[in-house]
């Protein structure tokens, strides 16, 4: 007990006397939480306030086309753009506008989708009336064509958000369906003679834009970018303790610490568990140092504060299991490197990999769906996963246990290795 | 004779070389001996000497340092042992002070033993003054004697030092091997490698003279020059063992 106490006194003196450690635990993380969030805000705020201008082009010009178009305009989110320079946009001249990132998205009507959908509608109305015998007989019979499926072109600026995208889709979707059934409810009425004549697209306003929700599994995820960023770079910062870390246990090495280490009476548990509490103990005051700028920093820049109820003791947790991943992950890579500069960037650039794959930057939801699958590999996506579980959902530990034990598992398997390819290299 | 180590075919060949460091050897030491392992760079002095210490698996052989094996009893051998490697163990970013109090903690001195033995050795090696500085500021003399305390303060009943005086100014040199002498007096027993002959010879209550990992000859400074036709001293026994010069380091 009181070599571990003293192994942990020795790593924080080390870390003290180390400047840039410092900087790199404590003033990185704080200047990006501030700067990503103050960055996502702003662009939040100004899609909030400005209409999105979109390119139309209109090859039908019937009445599904314009009902299109009035719900959108009534949805006051987009400002619909029909020529471009004082020239009718085409199919072409759209694409170019909106792959060169000029505009976002481009909404291309197909010819005649009105006609070939009231044609259709009506065809099929006819067919199953007659079926039961209550077709209008005084109709004349049009002979059946074949009629084409019809696409609706959607042009994005590949720059866009994904969440932007599916949200314009599906409400595009919703939209054409509704005016379908709307036709089909129309031709029915007309067919049986009732009320001949009334609009069939009276109720031009029934679809508005509502903001689709994203989900991961059947499970509805929406934290808010004060939810997902205080997790996010916390998980980041953790993780950056690689850095230090590694670059001790090389030093170590290095400078014939390492000799002593081993010829001391001491367990390998009592140096690895000195110096996984320590970076444990970092992870704990970077923790702390986030949740409190969440709390007290935001708000001083206008930004939504941090909302942590009584959750600090189950965030407080989650806090201690991914920290105890990082630390596993840095112990491996200082035993694993030989030198300052293998362990440095390999650790660096493995954490940013990590991390672009866990959702720290790109929340998983919006991630393709491929994309989420290799989500699920990044110890930053368990721990952040769970820190959404308690932030939205106020989760006990029973539900945050599935990520929390790979954490753990995490750890276990880091030392692990750690621990036998130290043994190997003492047999060289 | 009071065997303290015994070694018994021991050998050492590292994965991938062509040739034994260490060639199956086989020696004794006893209790109260400054035993010299003499011998030119790359003679195998290291890979013997970290092997003795626990540092390195043997290819083949055994040995016992009083009785124990680090297989059978590794904790407690390694509480008997200290070790003065031949690079500065120390962390550059901690003082004296700071440094000894951890290595010392790791054989288990506390508090105010702690405290006395490392003010007794800073004041014994004349760094009273600078156990409050930081190693990074030292002298490399300065640092080997830092390097000395921190494998001696749990006073072992053997030592171990991998040239101990490689790259120290002659007054370090000599306050080194003046106490080393009086802690070998105290009891210790002392395994200490060199390629400095002079040194060796004033010092050493037995040598061996290695080169390619295998012991030439074995005895007093005396014996092994007497042994030796028309020798004056170590290096001249050297010479003729090995028909060669010493490369110095
Ligand atoms: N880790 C190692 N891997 C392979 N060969 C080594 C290793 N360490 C030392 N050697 C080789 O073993 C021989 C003995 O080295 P060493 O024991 O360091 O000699 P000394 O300490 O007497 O100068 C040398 O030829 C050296 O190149
Ligand atoms: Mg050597």
């Amino acid at each position: 007990m009181h070599k571990l106490r003293m192994s942990i006194q020795k790593e924080l003196l080390l870390l003290r006397r180390d400047i840039g450690g410092v900087v790199i635990l404590f003033a990185m993380p704080l200047v990006l939480i501030l700067a990503v969030t103050l960055i996502q805000n702003a662009a939040y705020q100004r899609s909030g306030d400005s209409q999105i201008p979109i390119l139309i082009v209109d090859n039908d010009k019937g009445d599904v086309a314009k009902s299109v178009f009035e719900n959108m305009k009534d949805s006051h989110a987009f400002d619909l753009v029909t020529e471009i320079d004082g020239k009718p946009i085409t199919e072409t001249s759209a694409k170019n506008a909106v792959f060169s990132g000029k505009y976002q998205l481009a909404i291309v009507i197909p010819e005649n989708l009105s006609s070939d959908l009231q044609a259709k509608i009506d065809q099929n109305v006819e067919k199953i009336l007659l079926s039961f015998g209550l077709a209008d007989s005084l109709k004349p019979k049009v002979a059946e064509r074949i009629i084409t499926k019809k696409d609706v072109k959607l042009y994005f600026d590949p720059a866009v958000q994904m969440s932007f995208k599916n949200a314009v889709m599906n409400n595009i979707d919703k939209m054409i369906s509704k005016i379908e059934s709307q036709s089909i409810y129309a031709a029915f009425k007309e067919q049986l003679g009732d009320e001949a004549g009334t609009d069939p697209f009276e109720n031009q306003n029934f679809i508005a834009f509502k903001e689709i929700n994203p989900t991961v599994g059947n499970k509805e995820i929406k934290p808010n970018a004060v939810q997902h960023n205080v997790p996010a770079w916390t998980l980041f910062a953790m993780f950056f303790i690689v850095i230090p870390l590694s670059i001790n246990m090389v030093k170590e090495k290095n400078q014939g610490t390492f000799i002593r280490l081993r010829t001391n009476p001491v367990s390998s548990a009592v140096v690895i568990g000195g110096k996984t509490l320590t970076y444990l103990i970092i992870c704990m005051i970077q923790f702390y140092m986030m949740i409190a700028v969440g709390i007290w920093i935001f708000p001083l820049l206008g930004l939504p504060a941090l909302n942590v109820d009584a959750n600090l003791f189950m965030l407080t947790v989650v806090a201690l299991f991914s920290g105890l991943a990082a630390t596993g992950y840095g112990i491996l890579v200082g035993t694993i490197a030989k030198t300052q500069e293998q362990s440095a960037p390999f650790g660096a650039t493995s954490v940013i990999i990590l991390a672009a794959i866990g959702g720290v930057w790109v929340p998983v939801f919006a991630m393709p769906k491929f994309m989420q699958y290799v989500a699920m590999c990044s110890p930053m996506n368990w721990g952040l996963d769970a820190f959404y579980d308690v932030f939205l959902r106020n989760a006990s530990i029973m539900e945050i246990y599935p990520e929390i034990a790979l954490l753990f598992l995490f750890f276990v398997v880091t030392i692990t290795i750690a621990l036998l390819y130290d043994k190997k290299k003492r047999s060289v | 004779m009071d065997v303290i180590i015994d070694i018994h075919e021991l050998s050492k060949k590292y994965k991938g070389a062509e040739n034994y460091s260490v060639k199956p050897l086989s020696l004794q030491i006893a209790k109260g001996e400054v035993f010299g392992l003499l011998g030119p760079n790359g003679a195998g002095k290291t890979t013997l000497i970290s092997m003795l210490c626990g540092l390195l698996e043997p290819t083949s052989g055994a040995f016992a340092i009083d009785g124990k094996t680090y297989e059978s009893d590794e904790k407690e051998l390694k509480k008997i042992i200290g070790v003065v490697p031949q690079e500065y163990a120390l962390y550059p970013t901690l003082s004296a002070e700071e440094n000894l109090t951890y290595f010392g903690s790791m054989y288990g001195l506390k508090r105010k033993e702690l405290k006395t033995k490392i003010a007794e050795n800073l004041e014994r090696l004349g760094l009273t003054k600078f156990g409050s500085k930081r190693i990074d500021t030292y002298s490399g003399g300065m640092k080997r004697r830092i390097n000395l305390i921190a494998g001696i303060m749990h006073e072992p009943k053997v030592l171990f030092l991998d040239e101990p005086t490689v790259g120290v100014d002659v007054h370090s040199k000599n306050v080194i091997m003046e106490y080393l002498t009086e802690i070998n007096k105290r009891g210790t027993t002392i395994i200490y490698t060199s390629h400095h002959m002079t040194e060796a010879q004033d010092f050493c209550t037995r040598i061996a003279i290695v080169d390619r990992g295998v012991i030439y000859a074995q005895g007093t400074p005396s014996e092994l020059i007497a042994s030796t036709p028309d020798a004056r001293n170590l290096e001249d026994v050297f010479l003729s063992l090995t028909g060669k010069a010493l490369r110095d380091a």
